[in-house]
């Protein structure tokens, strides 16, 4: 599988030639460059994911590991160096496959998107970057590399989240994204360094050996690892930069926010998974919770907000909740006993992917036709936008977990997998599911049945996209319908053993009728032109309304802790003491040697007179001091 | 004649060129030849370095040499290098490259300007070069003297204050090393200055205790220590371009390697008893240095209190005491000297457009001159340690080298350490976000041009070293790591 190579090569040749050269390009051929080269890692990611499945297992009935590709770049020590390669196993082939699709409908839909714009050329050196950047994470075949492209994601997502860098929103939220990733990735890297310290290699597997000897160290190494993660993947409480990001172009946030980058941390654990379920199985439970409560906190902000990309915003960290709580809840690598919640979070990784981006998309549409984020300026666009309407419709129905939409294949075997570890676990997770049918219907609802701004659109008439808009979502749209057919636990397993899919159907009962019964609430609530029903729980919980739609006041929290305490209590003082203290001191000290100089100067005053005075006096001294002795 | 003695033999000569040169382009003509040789020479060297080495070379200097000159205090000129001073001499080789064309328009006094520039670079080449702890010292001065003149006539600003305070600093600093380094000569009593043979003789402990700080107080003035690193920000804010280039890309440099290769080297006993103690010095100047940048609202003092907080990291890792961090401290020198050297020429650059460096009166760069801007954010990405770019790696081998050592005093000082990576990130962005991002608010900036040729010219150097540092780390590091060895070896035992 040598050809693997090309897969990275392609986007940092597409980069380097539209970075170094786009400027003096036309937008079409450097919009071309861009997406051929990625139609190209598409074709290759789907060849290798067809070689590698198709190939036979191993004698234990598993995918075998391949590293086609592995270089020492930087040596440490004798066992400790960084290498760059590549590993093909089950989820990083899917993660490929997950990747290069989403990635390639991005660039064909961006066409449309940013079509006239300023740096056009300049974006899609960014999104050939942030490609890169996410393929080398996933291949990575140590935890090192891993981390490498993880800050070199956190890089080009600042870039794509900064690309209107004139508009001040733009700069906060990129600057924002970057520094509490990078506070997450302190904790990541803290935790490499200890892996690395006591396990002597970099390596995804250290031996039984070593592994047993780290003792209580592991569950730390890797706890610091997953805030890493928990930051990438806008775990609460270090979700705030997420919602900002969709200042970014909508077309990124399609790209970075729902199929890529934000599942980075979901991948990290699920690669340290053996680790995790083998050492540290408390470890990782306690990821369980802090998905579930993430799940929970975001799915009732999501229900409040009123610009439709925050609700997407906020229905993607709930959904990556899910896929954190399905990992947390594993019990064991066996996924007939305990170990089902791997195969499902993969799963739902996968679906989640390709309905999330195709609501991006059709939230793209949808702006790009209204001008705004903003739902009142929005409502009755059904009749305008049929084929939004349609794929849109399509998504939701897979996020809130319908039959036979992807997604409800994939949430139920989540829900299973919770139901196995707890109750208590399985009736929360399936109380947020009703929450996200119930919040992706208002949505659905809000902008395409409701309250119809005739105002604006008599004004101004939404329109339909172009081809190049249009044919991503109805692309995404036929995945979405097919996905959850795909035999997944035959490819990806917590233990790499060949798994058949079969529904339970007390669950998956239990969540469709949860979903159905939140649908209709969505659709009693804001369907109709007038919604008393909304305007009275709004007014009568005005308390609980706002600050579900002020997101519960962490945005007001993390601002007081960067402006005032970093900013006023720490680096204020610390700049006062340098320049007035420490300084100071140092003109003292000069002061003081002129000011001594200045005090014995007049002693050197080139009068004889004075001189025999000093004279006789020395004199004088000395004799009596030798009379003395 | 050694190869090495043209590292100083081409300066001079191009000293005696630019004393008859007659006019700007004479001047400028004589700069680019002599510092296109230099470079030229120094990656010469680089190769056959390696070439040796790879041919089964063991001894701990290669191209070494040595002459006497003053026989009554044992010293001489003695020359030679290992695969740190190789890759110091390639450094301090581009920084003067790419400084000659930084400072291509300079006015007034050209002539004069660049026979101090030279005389600077001597210096420093010939403190590199040197194994003699006299001739070191004496090369150390001819380095710093210039500097007053460099910041007093051409700089800008409070640069007479800034002048006088820089030398003053840095002179108290030689003094304490001056004593150190005959405390050195008496103690080991081996009738030599050359380290090499030094070291095979072992000062006695009680003297190490005393010498051990003063050298290290003596250099470590130099490598911005806390708290002697106040000269910095006020003699970068006051130099001028390429002055500043020099001063933080290689001046600073000849702190650390000093340290290592003076202090530590000879002084083993003495690290052991000094080195906790020095090591919360220096990891106060980490995090102290990135937290005062952060609310800096001057191009210059940003840096410098950058330069307080990275230069930190050098002397942190050669504290730490592991094969590893030390490798992380030389290459960290290499990695801050090109990227400062990189940030300060562009600073120069748009100080010589909009003739201010507060950041609340610079605004939407990015549009006027989009290709300094983009130079700035690649600076700034280099410094806040993105891979790819040379910070990244440097940084990574000091905190994997010091995390090597395992007890806990030292493993809280390098968590604490690492903290400044996300400081970094903080005073970056700020920065980029206030002064590149935007729109512009000063009508007056809207007419300003991007660069010129020259300065293109030295920015895309400069960015061609610290990217290929960043993408190609193996054999530098490889090169430095085998030269450390002996050093720590000593240390260790």
């Amino acid at each position: 599988m040598d050809y693997t190579i090309l897969i990275l090569a392609l986007p940092v040749l597409s980069f380097l030639v539209l970075a170094l050269a786009g400027m003096k390009m036309p937008h079409r051929v450097a919009g071309t460059i861009g997406t051929l080269s990625l139609g190209a890692v598409a074709v290759l990611s789907y060849l290798t994911a067809f070689n590698y499945f198709s190939a036979p297992r191993t004698a234990e009935g598993l995918y075998p590991t391949l590293i086609p590709w592995n270089i020492e770049w930087l040596p440490f020590t004798s066992s400790l160096h960084i290498d760059m390669g590549i590993l093909l196993d089950p989820i990083s082939v899917m993660m490929l496959v997950v990747i290069s699709t989403v990635s390639l409908m991005v660039h064909i839909y961006s066409f449309g998107y940013m079509k006239g714009e300023v740096g056009f050329q300049r974006y899609y050196a960014f999104l050939s970057l942030f490609t890169f950047s996410m393929l080398g994470l996933v291949v990575a075949t140590n935890i090192f590399q891993m981390y490498v492209f993880w800050e070199l994601v956190g890089v080009s997502s600042y870039l794509l989240i900064g690309f209107y860098y004139t508009k001040p929103e733009a700069i906060a939220a990129s600057k924002k994204a970057f520094i509490v990733t990078r506070f997450a990735d302190l904790g990541f890297l803290i935790g490499i360094l200890i892996y690395g310290y006591y396990m002597q290699t970099f390596t995804f597997n250290p031996g039984t050996e070593r592994l047993m000897q780290a003792g209580m160290v592991l569950p730390w190494a890797l706890g610091l690892m997953f805030i890493g993660g928990a930051g990438k993947s806008a775990m609460f409480p270090l979700h705030i930069w997420l919602p900002d990001a969709m200042e970014g172009p909508t077309p990124v946030s399609a790209l970075i926010h729902a199929a890529t980058m934000v599942v980075a941390g979901v991948y990290l654990v699920a690669r340290m998974f053996p680790l995790f379920i083998g050492f540290a199985p408390h470890t990782l439970h306690l990821v369980a919770w802090v998905g579930a409560f993430t799940a929970f906190y975001a799915a009732s902000v999501a229900c409040a907000q009123s610009d439709i990309k925050r609700v997407l915003a906020f229905s993607t960290i709930s959904q990556i909740g899910f896929m954190m709580v399905a990992l947390g809840v594993c019990t064991a690598a066996n996924p007939h006993e305990g170990g089902l919640g791997y195969m499902a979070s993969m799963f739902h990784l996968f679906t989640h992917a390709m309905f999330k981006a195709l609501l991006f998309l059709g939230a793209g549409c949808i702006i790009h036709a209204v001008h705004s984020n903003e739902m009142e300026t929005m409502g009755g666009l059904r009749k305008y936008m049929p084929i939004t309407h349609i794929t849109f419709l399509i998504a939701c129905l897979a996020i809130a977990g319908i039959p036979p939409f992807s997604g409800f294949f994939s949430k139920d075997e989540i829900l299973t997998a919770c139901f196995q570890y707890s109750p208590v676990m399985g009736w929360i997770m399936a109380i947020i599911a009703g929450m996200t049918a119930f919040y992706m219907f208002r949505l659905y609802y809000c902008i395409f049945w409701g309250k119809e701004n005739k105002e604006l659109h008599a004004h101004h008439v939404p329109h339909e996209s172009p081809l190049t808009m249009t044919f991503p979502l109805m692309f995404l749209a036929l995945v979405t319908i097919v996905a959850g057919f795909i035999p997944f636990g035959h490819f990806v397993s917590a233990n790499g053993e060949s798994y058949d899919i079969h529904l339970d159907w007390t669950v998956a009962g239990t969540s469709i009728a949860i979903a159905v019964i939140a649908i209709a609430l969505a659709t009693w609530m804001y369907a109709r032109e007038q919604q008393p029903v909304a305007d009275m729980l709004a007014t009568h919980f005005s308390t609980l309304h706002r600050a579900a739609y002020k997101r519960f006041y962490m945005d007001e929290i993390w601002l007081f802790v960067t402006k005032k305490i970093i900013f006023r209590c720490i680096s204020t003082p610390l700049a006062w003491f340098d320049r007035h203290v420490i300084d100071q001191f140092m003109n003292f000290m000069a002061w003081g040697t002129n000011a001594a100089g200045e005090t014995v100067q007049p002693i050197q005053s080139g009068k004889v007179q004075t001189y025999t005075h000093y004279f006789l006096a020395g004199i004088i001294v000395l004799t009596i001091i030798l009379l003395l002795n | 004649m050694n190869i090495l003695s043209l590292f100083v033999l081409i300066p001079l000569l191009m000293l005696l060129g630019l004393w008859i040169a007659r006019n700007v382009n004479q001047v400028r003509g004589v700069m680019v030849a002599g510092s296109t040789l230099l470079l030229a020479l120094a990656a010469y060297l680089t190769v056959s370095y390696i070439g040796q080495r790879h041919a089964g070379a063991t001894a701990e200097m290669l191209f070494t040499d040595s002459i006497v000159w003053y026989a009554p205090l044992h010293i001489c000129y003695s020359v030679g290098v290992d695969g740190i001073s190789v890759v110091m001499l390639l450094l301090s080789a581009i920084i003067v490259f790419t400084g000659t064309f930084a400072s291509w328009k300079l006015k007034p006094l050209t002539k004069e300007y660049f026979l101090w520039f030279t005389l600077l670079s001597t210096g420093v080449f010939g403190f590199f070069i040197s194994t003699d702890l006299f001739t070191m010292f004496m090369f150390y001065e001819v380095a710093l003297i210039p500097m007053y003149l460099l910041i007093g006539v051409w700089g800008s600003g409070r640069k007479e204050y800034a002048a006088m305070k820089l030398t003053l600093m840095l002179m108290g600093g030689s003094a304490f090393l001056l004593i150190g380094i005959l405390g050195i000569y008496y103690g080991a009593g081996a009738e030599t200055m050359n380290i090499l043979e030094i070291v095979q003789h072992k000062i006695p402990t009680e003297m190490q205790r005393i010498f051990f700080p003063m050298v290290f107080l003596g250099f470590g003035v130099l490598g911005a220590l806390f708290p002697f690193h106040t000269w910095s920000p006020d003699g970068h804010a006051s130099a001028p371009t390429a002055v500043s280039m020099l001063h933080a890309g290689v001046l600073m440099k000849l702190g650390g390697y000093g340290c290592f290769r003076i202090a530590m080297y000879l002084m083993p006993t003495g690290a052991a008893i000094w080195g906790d103690f020095f090591l919360v010095l220096t990891t106060i100047s980490v995090v102290y240095g990135a937290f005062s940048a952060v609310v800096q609202t001057d191009l210059k003092y940003i840096n410098a209190y950058s330069s307080v907080s990275h230069c930190g990291l050098v002397l942190f890792a050669l504290l730490m005491m592991t094969r590893v961090s030390a490798t992380g401290a030389i290459l960290q020198m290499l990695s801050h000297g090109l990227m400062t050297a990189l940030f300060f020429a562009l600073i120069g650059m748009i100080y010589g457009r909009t003739h201010t460096r507060d950041i609340r009166q610079l605004s939407g760069l990015m549009k006027i001159m989009p290709f300094l801007a983009v130079g700035y954010v690649i600076a700034g990405l280099a410094n806040l340690g993105l891979p790819g770019l040379s910070g990244f790696v440097a940084e990574m081998t000091v905190f994997v080298g010091s995390f090597q050592n395992p007890d806990l005093f030292h493993r809280t000082c390098t968590i604490i350490a690492t903290m400044s990576i996300v400081i970094t990130a903080v005073y970056i962005l700020r920065v980029v976000g206030k002064i590149l991002y935007g729109t512009c608010q000063n009508p007056e900036h809207l007419k300003l041009t991007d660069a010129t040729w020259d300065e293109r010219f030295a920015v895309i150097c400069l960015i061609i070293a610290v990217a290929g540092l960043g993408l190609a780390p193996y054999w530098v590091s490889n090169v430095i790591s085998g030269s450390v060895e002996p050093i720590i070896s000593q240390l260790i035992r």
